[in-house]
């Protein structure tokens, strides 16, 4: 017979500072937990979701990324006039050739030391119809011939005169901002664009950096590539651009999530032993209690589901706790440099429900593999000895 | 001549909401070399007697002079120091530590001291000889039977050679042989070592063993024929 | 000291308890340890650098470079005692999989403006006369298996094609805040083979007063304000710092983490002393009636905690120091001089001392003023 859940209730209670010191162990393990994993989510899905599935990026062959890349106008044609390359709906190829740049912008607030490296891209006005998800969300697009610019929606308010209007200050030449733009919450939010002809004029003399193209045939990016590659006129790589932007993230991703794991992990670590100690403690104190159980006539196994699913309570209030402790950082927007592109990327902490429910799942784990030992100790125990 | 005078000493304590009062106006002497076990009924105030004997607690009013200090008039802190020097309490159980050997239990007065270690061990030596349990010196609690986890605890009070020593119900938890070992000691304290003894007891035959037996009844305190000697 | 024994009793009487905790208490220190030696590598610039250099950029960003003739200019300017110049090259070797610093150097003037990076004297003249020799940190050595003399090949990244060195200089870094892992190669092989592109990434100063440095930067800066490479000048300090300020809010995140961990183990720490003190409470009253005064009983408990908090302390902060050097952990490169300082110990031996007064301070005061009497009443 299972041994009424009333009685862990009451037990529980009567200890309740330790009680909740070891549920807040557990919950700070929790939260810290949530709120890593919530930051390299952020991050991975800022530049995971950038770009489109059916959309190829070039680049000169051997660049890893778009700022060491250099494409001539000459490749540009060409490619463009590429099978593979899909259509507008006025019959002219779907392609968008891009200037790219990173420039120091001063952030809002912060001391001269501080330096963000944030990308400048040239677009023609095919950019917004090949890369998807482009919204303007305040003022209009740049007009061509000027000196406008449009900034995205996370550099907003972050950095030095970036509401509309304002002017910005690089490259030796005023900038008026005249719009801001989402992009999905993709890595594009983070950059400054620009007409590429301006950008050219200042930067990078007649070349450009990549060239991103539709696929006519969603399916046919390998046939595509190889077309690319085969062709003696021209010496780039294409890449997915989807995947490309995902392999961006993939050195800071994954330090990020190291990081996460081994940080909570060694915290876990310290909370288990935690429970470990209240749980021993309490078998012993309840030992005449439990003898008195096991001569009632409950099972053993009883005894020890009874304490497992003690300590596992006590270990999911403290799951609960370290869940709503990390509650607030999601939305919260950070940045840091993206090593791989050299710029800056802003993103914002994601903490997803799924996330949560692996939160709660981790302490209740905690709490099992805590008591299991003092659980299994107060069943084994031998009811004479106890009773004398 | 009185080791210890209580005089006109009043003592009540708050149980909710009523004052209980242990005993009032209560005067009694206990001689210098005397052996008293005191007797009476629980509650009747004798653990509370010895308590304030011995510094632990105070009387509502009146006055407690041991060996001509005024205990009454002491702080908390003077009071320890105070009891390390003149008292040795056994109790009637838990007292020793059982994470420390015996040895290291009896050795515990002499902490509070300057001795150096040597003396020290020395020291507890001669006190758990004259328990007899100096065989079973770096025993653990655990590894003693009740009697002879008693005998320790006397070597502990006796071992900073104390004015005087008190004991609360010291057989209480004690088989027959193991309280005769106990009382058997205690006489010899008594009458070889000439140590003044106060002893709480419920059982009429250790009370025997003293040479006064006091009974404390409401409060008041009325003597009765001693047994041996 | 003569209480020692009673204490170590003490913490031998729930000896899985006191190990446990202590193991925590060491798990946490070593995450702290590690954490904050993050940010204090990050923000090593001022370790690694001099106070009489100065470093000049292309003002719009450090992807732009600067033209030659900018050289002799600088060489002009008040107060600058001598010039050199560096290019970022950013290479692939291998699979890539380890990232290293690889840049073009102008190589007398370089390598007398940096003392520390110790080349032997040998070695330097071979770099000055070869003009596909490389120098190349121990560290970089010791990780690839390479020899002195060994010819390396580089895939270019952002300099197209294949580039073969030689390696004649190994360098050990007399600081250990300066990696030992960058990879330095001639800037003329780099300007011969792209003449077009090639340009100076940056300017290195070296200033005979260090306090005319902000005079310089404005003179520098303000010489080049309307051409169309203007400059931004700073100290060499300056310059380091702004590297650690990309990482962004990152100093912030592993302070915030670092706290959480130690108040986490705070808590199982406090637990462990409360849980013991509970269990206690006649052995306190019976040496209370011994003569032992309410402070010794305070200043006992607090010893306790003390024996745990440090023991556990030392054990993480030794492991956090000596664990990269023996598992020949690698920060990827980025963290060059990835070490626990002295500052760190030192933080870390008062996180200790704070878990001891926390956690043991409230059991402390319980024993120090459990009422004897009371007390007395549960042991009867």
């Amino acid at each position: 017979m299972k041994i009424p859940f009333v009685y862990n209730v009451r037990s529980v209670l009567q200890r309740p500072v330790s009680t909740a010191l070891t549920a807040l162990g557990i919950g700070l393990v929790v939260a810290v937990f949530v709120a890593m994993l919530a930051l390299a989510n952020g991050f991975a899905m800022a530049l995971v979701g950038t770009g489109s599935a059916d959309n190829v990026i070039v680049l000169r062959r051997g660049a890893d990324n778009e700022l060491s890349s250099g494409i001539g106008r000459d490749a540009i044609s060409i490619i463009s006039s590429f099978p593979h390359v899909a259509l507008a709906a006025d019959g002219h190829p779907l392609v968008s050739p891009e200037t790219y740049v990173v420039i120091n912008v001063p952030r809002v607030g912060a001391d001269t030391l501080a330096i963000a490296n944030v990308v400048a891209r040239g677009v023609s006005d095919r950019a917004f119809e090949v890369r998807r998800n482009i919204v303007v969300t305040e003022g209009r697009r740049f007009q061509s011939g000027k000196s406008e610019i449009c900034v995205g929606q996370k550099l907003v308010g972050r950095f030095q005169n970036t509401a509309v209007g304002q002017t910005m200050r690089f490259a030796g030449r005023d900038w008026t901002v005249v719009c801001h733009f989402t992009a999905a919450g993709s890595s594009f939010e983070s950059e400054i664009w620009g007409e590429n002809e301006q950008f050219q004029g200042v930067f990078r003399g007649n070349v450009f950096q990549s060239l991103t193209f539709r696929l006519k045939d969603p399916k046919g990016f390998a046939e595509a590539r190889r077309a690319l590659q085969d062709d003696q006129r021209i010496q780039v790589d294409a890449h997915e651009e989807r995947a490309f932007y995902a392999d961006q993230s993939q050195l800071l991703g994954s330090i990020l999530r190291f990081l996460a794991v081994m940080v909570t992990s060694i915290m876990a670590v310290g909370a288990v032993f935690g429970a470990v100690n209240t749980m021993y403690a309490a078998v012993s104190s309840r030992t005449p209690e439990i003898a008195v159980l096991l001569t009632l006539g409950f099972q053993p196994r009883s005894v020890l589901v009874s304490f497992l699913a003690e300590s596992a309570v006590i270990a999911l209030i403290g799951g609960v706790i370290g869940c709503l402790l990390a509650l607030p950082m999601n939305g919260v927007v950070t940045s840091t440099t993206n090593w791989a592109s050299f710029s800056e990327l802003a993103f914002a902490f994601q903490v997803t429900p799924q996330l949560l429910l692996e939160g709660l799942i981790f302490s209740i784990v905690m709490g099992v593999v805590g008591g299991f030992f003092p659980a299994r100790r107060a069943s084994k125990m031998p009811v004479v000895q106890a009773l004398r | 001549m009185a080791l210890v005078k209580l005089h006109n000493v009043n003592k009540s304590f708050q149980r909710e909401t009523q004052t209980v009062e242990v005993f009032t106006d209560l005067s009694v002497d206990f001689a210098e070399g005397s052996f008293t076990a005191l007797m009476g009924p629980s509650g009747s105030g004798k653990s509370t007697l010895l308590n304030l004997v011995a510094g632990l607690d105070k009387p509502t009013s009146g006055s407690v002079l041991v060996a001509g200090s005024e205990v009454t008039a002491m702080n908390a802190s003077a009071l320890a120091a105070w009891r390390a020097r003149h008292i040795g309490f056994v109790f009637q159980s838990y007292n020793l530590l059982p994470v420390l050997t015996a040895r290291q239990n009896v050795e515990l007065p002499l902490l509070l001291t300057n001795l150096s270690k040597k003396e020290r061990m020395e020291r507890c030596g001669i006190a758990l000889g004259v328990v007899g349990l100096d065989d079973r010196m770096d025993h653990y609690p655990r590894q003693l039977s009740g009697g002879q986890e008693q005998r320790v605890s006397i070597a502990r009070a006796i071992v900073a050679d104390p004015t005087l020593i008190l004991l609360d119900e010291p057989t209480g938890q004690l088989d027959a042989k193991s309280s005769e070992e106990v009382l058997v000691l205690l006489q010899r304290l008594n009458t070889e070592f000439r140590k003044t003894i106060i002893m709480v007891t419920h059982d009429a035959h250790a009370a025997e063993r003293a040479k006064t037996i006091l009974h404390l009844d409401k409060g008041l305190l009325v003597e009765a024929e001693g047994a041996l000697r | 000291m003569r209480f020692l024994p009673l204490v170590l009793a003490n913490l031998g009487r729930h000896k899985r308890r006191t190990v446990l905790t202590i193991i925590s208490v060491a798990l946490a220190l070593f995450l702290f340890a590690s954490l904050r030696s993050v940010v204090t590598t990050l923000n090593s610039g001022a370790e690694v650098s001099s106070a009489s250099r100065m470093v000049v950029q292309n003002a719009s960003a450090i992807v732009f470079t600067l033209p030659q003739s900018y050289a002799n200019r600088l060489k002009a300017v008040p107060h600058v005692k001598a010039v050199t110049w560096a290019n970022w090259f950013g290479g692939k070797y291998g699979d890539g999989r380890k990232f290293f610093a690889t840049f073009a150097i102008d190589p007398e003037s370089y390598v007398a403006m940096y003392p520390e990076i110790a080349v032997p004297d040998s070695q330097k003249e071979a770099f000055f006369h070869e003009r596909t020799s490389a120098i190349a940190g121990e560290g970089l050595m010791k990780t690839f298996g390479w020899k002195l003399g060994q010819n390396v090949t580089f895939q270019g990244t952002i300099f197209p094609g294949d580039w073969t060195f030689t390696i004649r200089g190994v360098y050990h870094p007399t600081t250990k805040a300066i990696g030992d892992d960058s990879f330095m190669f001639r800037y003329d092989y780099l300007y011969e083979k792209y003449p077009a592109q090639v340009t100076p990434g940056w300017f290195i100063l070296q200033i005979d007063d260090p306090s005319a440095a902000p005079q310089v930067a404005k003179a520098i800066d303000d010489q080049f304000r309307n051409s169309p490479a203007p400059t931004k000048t700073g100290t060499e300090a300056a310059f380091t710092q702004g590297f650690a300020t990309m990482w962004g809010n990152v100093s912030l995140l592993m302070n915030t983490i670092g706290m959480a961990v130690v108040f986490a183990i705070l808590l199982v720490t406090a637990n462990a002393m409360m849980m013991s003190q509970r269990e206690r409470t006649s052995e306190v009253a019976v040496l209370k009636t011994v003569g032992f005064s309410n402070v010794m009983i305070f200043s006992l408990v607090i010893i306790e905690a003390a024996v745990i908090s440090l023991v556990g302390a030392a054990l993480g902060l030794l492991t956090a120091a000596l664990l990269p050097k023996l598992a020949g952990f690698d920060t990827g490169g980025f963290l060059p001089g990835f070490h626990v300082t002295a500052g760190t110990a030192v933080i870390g031996a008062g996180v200790a001392l704070l878990l001891t007064v926390a956690s043991g301070l409230v059991p402390a005061l319980g024993a120090a003023r459990l009422p004897v009497v009371q007390a007395l009443r549960r042991v009867e």
